[in-house]
């Protein structure tokens, strides 16, 4: 992976650098020496290291503001950092930029019931939020598998998923402030406890921007009352065309379920034999379907799930009885990663989206490409929303086997846009999918989206090298190209 | 005069927008030409009609989305999902007849531009928040597209945020791609008599945070509730329960039975109900009264009746409340600032904000449409302008003076 060039001027003021950190955070919050960097010299996306020139960790908005001033006064590249769970390398490190890391930035600053919010710092964990309001029947709704431990701030970031967000919504759907402080060391506050109150939604354009527009300081998120009651079904189909006619059936008749997730024989067997949550093991794909609302619609619901499931060729049907086993349904699920992992010294966890009705379509070539890449393959799917997770699997001691797994993950994402999809639905580009922008984007969609990053950014030093394939000055894209003389459109009706 | 220009195509649109930055001429973006009287006058000499650009090119039920031109009437979507069973997963203000224009002229592309959502707001999202992808021509002339047909994506920034909401001053849509979802199939509202506004914002915020899955909750004072709910003589809170026949009557019960604070309560079936939401999206009671100045608050929504209160020491309006509180809309006589300064004091106060929907050009020429924005937030708004239309081409000084 090609990352913009170090600087070796930056790099041989490093001294001086660590000194003037100092003096914005003092004691340990600046991490300089080698061996303690070694920690933050990868994120969730393992195949890529670098040690950062340093490591800052502020506990102040006030300190936040003076250290990306003075980096943007001296020219000194600034990555920032939640947890470092991501999935697509967004807080890969750069040998000749700064790590700002979110992490003392910790506190539920304020839990609010009667406005339904809670504003918290950006270094909070994402599953903390609802484990602080549910006792009092509340849940914060995106939920990404890496819960317990990524944070508020990385998942507005990256606009974090989860198996909930067909019916609930990313991130981007449930915040309604943030407070951000910008590469120049400006303070600007969006939003708040209202919603909708106009002017830029550059807090919906910070969501997702995976952290080139600012740094996220503070963040108030919607809370939702947990719903009175919810039950999961496990379906078994006899193929995973069967299973994606369920799928939409399910949404044909109506229904939006709270969680409507796929996984593939591969999948079902890894889960079962490490979680052992009782899923069948002679089909060929599972869905996993839950209903929540009132107790009086569930359980009708629930009913009609099954009906449909049935009329569309399920093999087994099973719906929860107690709350017990539905979290047992889920169990096997929220373990697929670990489990297919056991499969394989490595796997390579790929992010695509694509339109429902192509579902069928897509896992038969990406069982082709298995073939021809012989790599082994298992899929989940969040089905609901057509996004998908292929999971390949590999030995990185096997000489060339991660790069045919990189370029078998590849033809994956290339295949999600050709029949209509994106590159990623709830991971990110960071760098892992930066080089395949262009099969989604021209010149002139991606020249726009780096013009608004020169607006907030315009030295291009807040986490350069991720997301965009070609680094371009900003004075070059904003060079605009007159034509001279009249209105070049005289044929056209002009009243 | 004014120049008109209409293209109807991609390539056509682009020459214009490119010929108006060669001739420093601004243009001014119009959809359905419904909400000219929202945003601050238009300063331009020349308009870009759009309707070239209507039309449904994508629906999909099973896929949950759909892609129509920019200058798609609202209705016209709304019918056709109506005979899928579906309906848009926002639900759209009517604003429309506020400015005297008819609302079935209103566009998807205008609704979109505005961030117009209706009463399903708290429970289902904003405009903004289904918006998935989009085709714009830039104040470069240039096409970008952003999104796509799927309902998740997080692949590069997410400019059909930054679109939605922003007046037509940064590009020209031609194409917009939105959620769409199963339509209820019955609708209840549960209507109470005679709570004051405290007692109204406290209980549609206690029924919101409770297990009853709200989808709309107003509450109107005795002065407005006969313009809503026709035999109302006293004050009306009403919270909307949707979804399956059979469950939606019990659910409907069993809120009735929750709500704390007791006055006479009452259950409308759907026709009623649907007349009664549509007349909150379309502000019916402020459409005849065309010279009253109308306010938008959005508002912390516990603090909704609060506020209210303490605006009404200063001026004399009629209220009414959508959002659970959240959003509050005044109408009143015109008075010297459009009463701007009042209001804001109190709302800065929660941190909130107040939008001017409706006054005289002149008077949108002075007072601030939007919330005053701070010196950082200014500067950067300017430079994101600045990155889609640096010759300020696009709608100039639609939302804010000199932006």
């Amino acid at each position: 992976m090609r990352m913009p060039p170090p600087d070796p001027t930056t790099m041989s003021r490093k001294p001086q650098i660590v000194r003037a950190l100092r003096k914005i955070v003092p004691g340990e919050g600046v991490i300089a020496e080698e061996d303690a960097l070694g920690a933050y010299e990868s994120d969730g996306l393992t195949a890529y290291r670098q040690r950062p020139l340093a490591v800052v960790l502020p506990s102040q908005t006030s300190e936040v503001a003076a250290i990306l001033r003075f980096c943007q006064k001296e020219g000194i590249k600034v990555v920032p950092r939640g947890a470092g769970t991501s999935l697509s390398g967004g807080a890969l490190p750069l040998a000749d930029g700064i790590v700002l890391g979110l992490g003392k930035f910790n506190a539920i600053l304020d839990i609010d019931y009667e406005n339904r919010c809670v504003v918290a710092q950006p270094g909070v964990t994402n599953l903390s939020v609802t484990r602080a309001v549910e006792d009092r029947g509340f849940y914060y709704a995106p939920d990404p598998s890496s819960q317990i431990a990524c944070t508020i701030g990385g998942n507005v970031a990256e606009n974090a998923g989860g198996v909930h967000c067909l019916k609930y919504g990313l991130t981007t759907n449930n915040i309604l402030g943030v407070q951000v402080v910008l590469m120049n060391g400006e303070l600007i506050r969006l939003g708040g406890k209202h919603m909708d109150g106009g002017g830029y939604d550059i807090m919906g354009l910070m969501t997702g921007s995976e952290g080139l527009l600012g740094v996220v300081t503070e963040v108030t998120l919607r809370i939702l009352p947990c719903p009175e009651m919810a039950r999961a079904l496990l379906l078994g189909f006899p193929s995973n065309a069967a299973a994606g006619d369920c799928v939409a059936a399910i949404i044909a008749a109506g229904i939006i379920p709270g969680g409507m997730e796929m996984m593939d024989r591969p999948a079902v067997h890894a889960a079962e034999a490490f979680a052992h949550p009782g899923y069948p093991l002679d089909v060929q794909a599972l869905l996993i379907v839950e209903v929540d609302g009132a107790a009086c619609e569930v359980d009708a619901l629930a009913k009609r799930v099954r009906s449909i499931a049935q009329d569309t060729g399920a093999v087994s049907t099973k719906v929860s009885e107690s709350e017990e086993e539905r979290l047992l349904f889920w169990a096997g699920r929220k373990s697929a990663f670990p489990a297919v992992g056991r499969l394989a010294p490595d796997y390579y966890c790929m992010d695509g989206t694509i339109p429902r009705g192509r579902l069928p379509q897509v896992l038969d070539e990406i069982g082709a490409m298995s073939e021809r890449f012989g790599l082994r393959v298992a899929n989940v799917f969040h089905a609901g929303d057509g996004n998908l997770h292929p999971l390949i699997l590999y030995d990185a001691n096997n000489s060339g086997e991660m790069e045919c797994a990189e370029a078998f993950g590849a033809e994956i994402l290339r295949l999600c846009v050709r029949v209509g999809g994106v590159l990623t639905g709830e991971h990110g580009v960071g760098v892992e999918k930066r080089d395949l922008m262009e099969t989604m984007f021209n010149e002139d969609d991606l020249n726009q989206q780096q013009r608004v990053k020169c607006a907030f950014d315009p030295q291009s030093l807040l986490n350069p090298g991720k997301v965009f394939p070609t680094l371009r000055r900003c004075a070059e894209l904003g060079r605009m190209h007159v034509h001279r003389g009249k209105m070049p459109f005289p044929e056209l009706p002009r009243f | 005069m004014v120049s008109i220009f209409e293209p109807t195509t991609v390539d056509e649109l682009r020459q214009i927008v490119a010929g108006a930055v060669a001739e420093k001429c601004p243009i001014e973006v119009s959809g359905g030409s419904t909400k000219k009287g929202f945003g601050r006058p238009s300063e331009t000499d020349a308009v870009l009609g759009l309707g070239g650009f209507s039309g449904i090119s994508y629906h999909e039920p099973g896929e949950l989305v759909l892609t129509a031109g920019a200058a798609t009437p609202v209705q016209e979507i709304e019918s056709r999902l109506r005979a899928e069973g579906q309906m848009l997963a926002f639900e759209p203000a009517y604003l429309a007849p506020l400015y005297g224009t008819p609302a079935e002229s209103a566009t998807i592309g205008g609704t979109l531009a505005c961030n117009l959502s209706g009463p399903r707001r708290p429970k289902s999202g904003a405009a903004r928040d289904h918006f998935l992808g989009v085709k714009a021509v830039s104040g470069r002339g240039e096409l970008f597209k952003s999104g796509g047909r799927v309902v998740k994506n997080v692949t590069g920034y997410d400019m059909c945020k930054l679109l939605c909401g922003s007046f037509g001053t940064l590009a020209v849509m031609t194409d917009v791609t939105l959620k769409v979802v199963p339509a209820p199939t019955a609708t209840r509202t549960v209507l109470v008599f005679g709570l004051g506004d405290d007692d109204a914002v406290k209980t549609m915020g206690e029924m919101l945070g409770g297990p009853h899955d709200i989808s709309g909750a107003a509450h109107f004072p005795t002065s407005l509730a006969s313009g809503f709910v026709p035999t109302a003589s006293d004050s009306v809170t009403a919270l909307r329960i949707e979804g399956e026949e059979t469950a939606v009557l019990a659910r409907a019960k069993r809120l009735e039975g929750s709500i704390a604070i007791k006055g006479d309560t009452a259950l409308l079936g759907d026709a009623e109900s649907i007349r009664l939401w549509r007349a909150v999206r379309g502000l019916a009671p402020f459409v005849k009264t065309r010279d009253e100045i109308i306010w938008r608050l959005a508002v912390p929504p516990g603090t909704g009746a609060r506020i209210v209160g303490k605006i009404a020491q200063t001026l004399t309006f009629r209220v009414f409340y959508d959002w659970a509180g959240g959003l509050i809309w005044l109408a009143f006589a015109p008075v010297p600032d459009a009463g701007a300064k009042a209001i804001r004091a109190v709302v800065e106060e929660v941190g909130g904000t107040a939008m001017l929907v409706r006054a005289e050009d002149r008077v949108r020429n002075r007072v601030d449409i939007f919330e005053p924005l701070g010196d950082a937030l200014r500067g950067l708004s300017q430079r994101v302008k600045e990155s889609f239309d640096p010759m300020r081409i696009l709608n100039p000084g639609r939302m804010y003076a000199g932006l």
